[in-house]
């Protein structure tokens, strides 16, 4: 029996694909183009240099935990300095240590603890500017369960997002002599407050710019009226004194070897840190930036999220962005020494010298300072924010 | 395409190529579709229904019975009222601007339609491509097939990431890799599974005597393919296609949601849900939209199944 070749075009097979693939691109170009910010229309600087572009990857959508960035991008720090930023979004399962590590972005934001642990599984990064110099984690509970200290969650039950999030909680309880896996109840925590609020949660993890600020926006059934922060108990790691570092702004390790990338580094961190003290002066323009790039949450809640960060950020005594070694080793220290509800560390030993430097961002507080920036914000004071309902 | 061929590839269907079927019976088919309309309103009614009647129910009891704890709390807060629901969709998305949650969510699920069909189309590609060669070469099929099967046991929050950093330097016939891409990719991954599986089994459906009387006539490769093997799998593709499409809304919809694609609608989830304390009936009117995304594309493929099955008699006309 005769068996000819098969002679499927396969080259019209293959340009049929491209052209649905190029049609369907063409027609959705208004949402994909927001997707990356790119810093303005020109690709030249106004000395006429051409602009390096830069990616940055977040850890998350947009919102005001990032907005020192988009600051930058809109007010066009980075552009000032030769740079075209685009800012890539995070989303549930987006590592932006990974992302770096694998060259998928220049620069990376991801809080200390969990940067440590993938460097210790091979990610060679290097925390260059600690952007928050506090954290950002709380322990809220109503007023009535008299939890205002780690050691009074005894015998209550504790709720904890996991998957990295739980260490200061963790440290905390471990400080006040409790043994998280006997004296209190362990609950795996959603990332809403529902539980808090419904009581199946005596203390519940919140970020003080998100599910705090999301607990303050519900009605409170017994009123009628939005809980009010005097319903709360909130434990501060900052007080106990088991915060760890969050967002920093992290670097390829090896591409530091290059001169030309350090140099990329400074003025990188430069603009960075002009964003975030243009937001420290303008939260409300700040705000309406980051709800411009498409932001979903609503106004009162992203002025309430732009004012804690920039608590977060501000005051900072040795210049935004520089790593205080106090802070960053209490943080390898609670790393390396809590047990989480698996019986697991962050990581099991010390990270190399590599892990961190402020050789850059010494370098870019100078030439802010010479610049005219303040970049201390001692003076700083932070706005009074009106939550409104569902955070509208 | 040839009846022949047709009749041969099911022996045990014997039934002729039907005719265009007669005015009675185009009636007795319109009736058949309103009555099925019907019944879907009524479904949701009844669903809307159900859903007030636990809530009232469990508001009565305090959402305990006999001592348990009812499986869901019924709060506002936790299951809101149908109708804050269906207000939502009219209510501007954010204070001071004139954007609808209703336009927000049908943009979202326009735009992941678009990125769904992108990856049907690439997956079904793929799945007949697999198919055809799975069919044509033993030993392919020896060596594809439990990939194949193995390719879907990849967890997709897993893969999800990978790809999209695959994607991020990439540049195809000119064009900048975009994020949505890596999202029809994924849509495409789950989308050819049932497609080359139920594709292979089609074309494998001729008997061998159907083959051996193409053989008898020299047809070649290529004319077996098209003229017999084809038009046998269609039985065989239509449920793989309706897979297809179902996996691939799956598929687009996760992928948003892992990768955090903007504009889609399981984006749109994801970020209602986070306001899900305060704001507890916005994150439904999301689901919704996704939910009704889920049956605009299984109508579309069931429009697809009447013009690709128009020709053949219909699936238990037998009884």
């Amino acid at each position: 029996m005769r068996r000819s070749t098969p002679k499927i075009p396969l080259l019209g097979v293959v340009a049929v694909v491209a052209l649905l693939v190029a049609g369907a691109c063409s027609s959705s170009k208004t949402a994909t183009t927001a997707t990356t910010v790119a810093g303005g229309g020109a690709s030249t600087t106004a000395a006429g240099g051409a602009l390096k572009t830069v990616k940055l990857q977040l850890q998350w959508f947009t919102q005001a935990q990032f907005s020192g960035y988009f600051a930058a991008v809109d007010q066009g720090f980075f552009k000032k300095h030769g740079l075209n930023v685009q800012i890539l979004e995070g989303g549930v399962d987006i590592v932006p240590q990974t992302v770096l590590a694998q060259g998928g972005a220049d620069f990376a934001i991801a809080w200390v603890p969990k940067a440590l642990a993938s460097r210790e599984q091979g990610a060679n990064i290097t925390d260059v500017a600690q952007i928050f110099q506090r954290s950002g984690t709380l322990q809220v509970s109503f007023k009535n369960k008299n939890i205002t200290a780690p050691a009074d969650l005894k015998g209550k039950k504790v709720g904890n997002w996991g998957f990295g999030n739980e260490f200061e909680l963790f440290a905390g309880m471990g400080k006040a002599g409790l043994n998280p896996g006997k004296d209190v109840s362990l609950v795996q925590q959603q990332f809403d407050m529902k539980a808090l609020l419904s009581g199946d949660i005596d203390a519940a993890q919140a970020m003080i710019y998100n599910e705090y600020a999301q607990v303050l926006e519900a009605n409170n059934p017994a009123t009628g009226k939005l809980y009010q922060p005097s319903d709360f108990n909130a434990i501060n790691w900052n007080d106990v004194g088991t915060a760890m570092l969050q967002d920093a702004i992290w670097a390829s390790t090896d591409k530091l070897k290059d001169a030309a990338f350090q140099d990329t580094t400074v003025k990188f961190i430069e603009a960075s840190i002009e964003g975030w003290a243009y937001c420290r002066d303008n939260p409300a323009k700040c705000r309406d930036i980051v709800v411009a790039k498409g932001s979903k949450l609503g106004n009162s809640h992203q002025l309430w999220q732009t004012n804690e960060i920039n608590k977060l950020v501000w005051p900072s005594p040795k210049g935004a962005g520089y790593i205080d070694s106090a802070d960053w080793d209490r943080t390898v220290q609670i790393a390396m020494g809590t047990k989480n509800a698996d019986g697991k560390t962050v990581i099991t030993k010390a990270p190399d010298a590599a892990a961190y430097t402020n050789d850059y961002v010494t370098k870019a507080l100078n030439e802010l300072k010479g610049a005219g920036v303040d970049v201390n914000g001692t003076a700083f004071s932070p706005i009074t924010v009106t939550l409104e309902p569902g955070g509208n | 395409m040839a009846g022949v061929a047709q009749v041969r590839a099911f022996p045990e269907r014997a039934v002729p190529v039907r005719a265009v079927p007669e005015r009675g019976a185009r009636v007795e088919a319109w009736r058949r579709r309103v009555r099925r309309f019907v019944m879907f309103v009524l479904a949701l009614v009844v669903l809307a229904a159900l859903w007030e009647g636990y809530k009232w129910f469990g508001r009565s009891v305090d959402d305990h019975v006999f001592g348990w704890r009812l499986p869901a709390r019924s709060d506002n807060g936790s299951m809101p009222h149908v109708w804050d629901i269906l207000r939502r969709f009219g209510q501007p998305e954010r204070r001071g601007t004139s954007h609808s949650i209703g336009a927000t969510v049908a943009a979202g699920a326009w735009f992941t339609f678009r990125v769904a069909m992108a990856g049907f189309v690439v997956g079904v590609v793929v799945g007949m491509a697999l198919a055809v060669v799975m069919q044509r070469f033993r030993v392919a099929e020896r060596g594809l097939l439990p990939y194949v099967v193995l390719s879907q046991t990849v967890p997709l929050v897993a893969l999800a990431p990978l790809v999209v950093g695959w994607g991020g330097n990439l540049t195809l016939f000119g064009v900048r890799w975009q994020l949505w891409m890596s999202v029809a990719v994924i849509a495409a991954y789950l989308a050819f599974f049932p497609v080359a599986i139920g594709g292979l089994r089609g074309l494998q459906a001729p008997g061998d005597e159907a083959v051996e009387l193409m053989d008898s006539y020299a047809a070649s490769w290529r004319q077996t393919l098209l003229k017999l093997r084809l038009p046998a799998a269609v039985p065989y593709l239509v449920p793989a296609l309706k897979l297809a499409a179902a996996s691939s809304v799956v598929g687009a919809v996760v992928a948003e949601i892992s990768t955090g694609t903007k504009g889609g609608i399981g984006r749109l989830i994801i970020e209602y849900s986070r306001e899900a304390t305060s704001d507890p009936a916005k994150v439904y009117t999301a689901m919704i939209g996704a939910a009704a995304l889920g049956l605009a594309v299984a109508g579309l493929v069931g429009m697809l199944d009447l013009i690709m099955m128009r020709h053949r008699p219909p699936v238990g006309s037998e009884t």
